[in-house]
């Protein structure tokens, strides 16, 4: 399947749901709408609800070549667009004793092509993954920005590079701080919410091969019960709802969740205060 | 030169002081050599020459002529004239007035001793010391710059990005160092190294706006709006029973319209207090704009009606999850004052520092300490 021929909501909730990624409705438009309109989507939620899957689900949909560029702090045009290749360059210089040109040593020959450079130069569809963009600094998003509005970019040896066709593009932030709204404003916004009971044990169920319905039952009835909490300081995604039911799995169907409770939260008190509570009892 | 101009010379550099012009000694003699050098008959080639010397920018020409007008008014006209006329009663209000000759012209004579005054000596440094709850509108006006001024200053940490350097032995900088080598027929003979830059560490501010803080908030919330105003990454949260994420009310440059919003947003101003549970909320909802690495200011009294288990637990998880934790509580600045109120006893184990927060200068004290850490 490839992206022409995913002309509508459903035909996206479908794909998605090939790959075992179950969208909800607004999801599955907003990435319908990042398609066709050929618009960034930009992808906030809590931590473990799927932002990063999305993009991974649809690149292996559609064929496309999935290409993830992880933002972290200090990140600049070297680590995300394209750097030389010092050592051989200074190979060669040694090798030619000098007789060797500007142009020849910032040639493609040296070019070492990061994430988006290869996403505007592959050849066929794309899949760009900008990951957790709020990590990045103000500088590169507004570089970024830049490169969203026209997907081009100028190396000053080399000159300009235009993707032939506009890949589409996932951002997903973790909210660790705002980001620009001029970056905002160029991208689709959907927020991932927690997904319902029903949906979660389906994901669950398409997610881990050979899983029991009563095990992905109880597991998700204990995430809710969490989830009601108001109080806990780091509530549980999806991801540790998965991990939860594998660890059942493996320690069989009638072990205690209580035990395997560090599968599914992370900080001491939450434990403690859950524990207290008997928040889990007789699920 | 008499005693006479010199000393309105410098009542005039005193008056442009007190309203932000940077006005240091060598401003002052340099008046005096100018006004020497020019008809010292003609009362406006002699405002000239000192306005040439005394302003270094634009802003410093309005100063000037208020400041002039002040203290070489001609005296036999209705003061009410000219520029000042044209300010407002707040403005007129805010006016420095110590530094300003008395009305009745009490013109020392030769031979009597002169009064020694500090250069500076001006309505803003009476005002340094003197409580925020004490302060009229006009003080708060006269304020407002000196605020800015502080807020600018703030914390800093160490990036991962790398600026090219000066300093050898940081990190070998290829690039460039390839770049020169083509000069040196591809000899690396000049080489260039990288380090990591600076860049502004996250401030978040947490005021506390309940009844009891109602003399000091005002004064906070405006070092509030200039904080979010002049530095990147500073958030703010206003608290009362619950916490209200006030930054996107804060921006922008007006400064009571960013009042005015952060007032509307915050919907308990001068209600009960329950810190714990407003610290609860910054934890959960608000816990990844604090982050790792931020510097947590709390501007409030401790007066907390609140549960003092719930706040302990709260200012731990804060603790760790913060940089740095500072509390601002202006009754600290009073000398008997122990942490003794229920709040404060289960806060103050947990923060690095308890500064005072009721004048400009325990801001300023605030400021040295932001950029410390």
């Amino acid at each position: 399947m490839s992206f022409d021929q995913i002309r509508s909501v459903d035909a996206v909730s479908q794909a998605l749901a090939g790959q075992g990624y179950l969208a909800g409705r607004p999801l599955a438009l907003a990435v319908h709408l990042a398609i066709t309109l050929e618009q960034p989507l930009l992808l906030e939620g809590e931590a473990g609800v799927g932002k990063t899957e999305v993009a991974r689900a649809l690149a292996a949909a559609t064929g496309a070549r999935l290409i993830r560029l992880q933002c972290h702090e200090g990140i600049d045009l070297h680590h995300a667009l394209y750097d030389w290749d010092y050592q051989r360059q200074l190979l060669a210089l040694r090798a030619a004793e000098g007789g060797i040109d500007e142009g020849a040593l910032f040639s493609r020959r040296f070019l070492l092509r990061r994430p988006l450079l290869e996403a505007l130069e592959h050849d066929g569809p794309v899949v760009l993954l900008i990951d957790e963009i709020d990590r990045a600094d103000d500088e590169f998003e507004a570089f970024l920005l830049e490169l969203l509005s026209d997907f081009a970019v100028t190396i000053p040896e080399i000159g300009t590079v235009a993707a032939a066709d506009r890949p589409v593009v996932v951002l997903t932030s973790n909210r660790t701080r705002e980001l620009h709204d001029a970056l905002k404003r160029r991208c689709l916004y959907h927020w991932i919410d927690y997904p319902a009971p029903e949906r979660e044990r389906e994901i669950v169920k398409a997610r881990i091969a050979g899983v029991p319905e009563a095990v992905a039952a109880r597991v998700v009835a204990a995430v809710g019960r969490l989830r009601e909490q108001g109080d806990l300081y780091k509530q549980p995604g999806v991801g540790e709802t998965l991990v939860w039911a594998q660890a059942l799995l493996v320690l069989g169907e009638e072990a205690d969740l209580d035990q395997t409770l560090g599968a599914a939260l992370k900080v001491h008190e939450d434990v403690v205060r859950v524990r207290e509570r008997k928040v889990l009892e007789g699920v | 030169m008499s005693e006479a101009v010199t000393e309105r010379i410098s009542s005039l550099a005193a008056l442009m002081r007190s309203q932000g012009s940077r006005i240091g000694v060598g401003e002052l003699l340099g008046a005096h050599s100018a006004l020497v050098a020019v008809d010292a008959t003609s009362r406006e080639d002699a405002k000239l020459a000192m306005r040439a010397v005394l302003c270094s920018s634009h802003a410093d020409l309005e100063r000037f002529e208020l400041a002039f007008d002040a203290v070489f008014g001609d005296r036999s006209r209705p003061t009410e004239d000219g520029l000042v006329s044209e300010l407002g009663a707040i403005e007129k209000a805010a006016l420095p007035r110590v530094g300003i000759p008395g009305q009745e012209g009490h013109e020392p004579q030769i031979g009597e001793p002169p009064v020694l005054a500090p250069a500076a000596y001006s309505s803003v440094e009476l005002l340094r010391h003197r409580d925020f709850a004490l302060y009229t509108d006009s003080e708060m006006a006269l304020s407002r710059q000196l605020i800015a001024r502080l807020a600018r200053r703030g914390p800093s940490r160490l990036s991962r990005r790398r600026r090219p350097s000066r300093r050898r032995g940081h990190e070998p900088d290829l690039r460039r160092t390839i770049r020169a080598s083509l000069r040196t027929a591809g000899e690396p003979l000049d080489r260039h190294w990288r380090g990591r830059s600076r860049r502004p560490r996250q401030v978040v501010l947490v005021c506390d706006v309940s009844g009891s803080m109602a003399p000091y908030a005002r004064m906070l919330l405006q070092y509030l709006h200039a904080c979010v105003a002049a530095r990147r990454r500073v958030e703010a949260f206003a608290f009362g029973t619950r916490l209200t994420r006030i930054t996107h009310e804060l921006g922008g440059r007006d400064h009571d319209l960013a009042l005015e919003r952060a007032a509307a947003a915050v919907s308990d101003f001068s209600g009960g207090t329950r810190i714990g549970a407003a610290l609860a909320e910054l934890n959960r909802v608000h816990g990844r704009r604090v982050g790792r690495g931020a510097v947590v200011v709390i501007l409030s009294d401790g007066w907390d009606r609140g549960d003092p288990a719930e706040l302990d637990a709260e200012m731990a998880r804060l603790r760790r999850s913060s940089h740095r934790l500072v509390w601002l509580n202006p009754l600290a600045a009073h000398p008997d004052f122990e942490p003794l109120t229920r709040g404060m006893r289960a806060a103050v184990p947990h923060t690095d520092e308890l500064l005072p927060g009721n004048s400009l200068a325990s801001l300023e004290e605030l400021a040295n300490l932001l950029e410390e850490v």
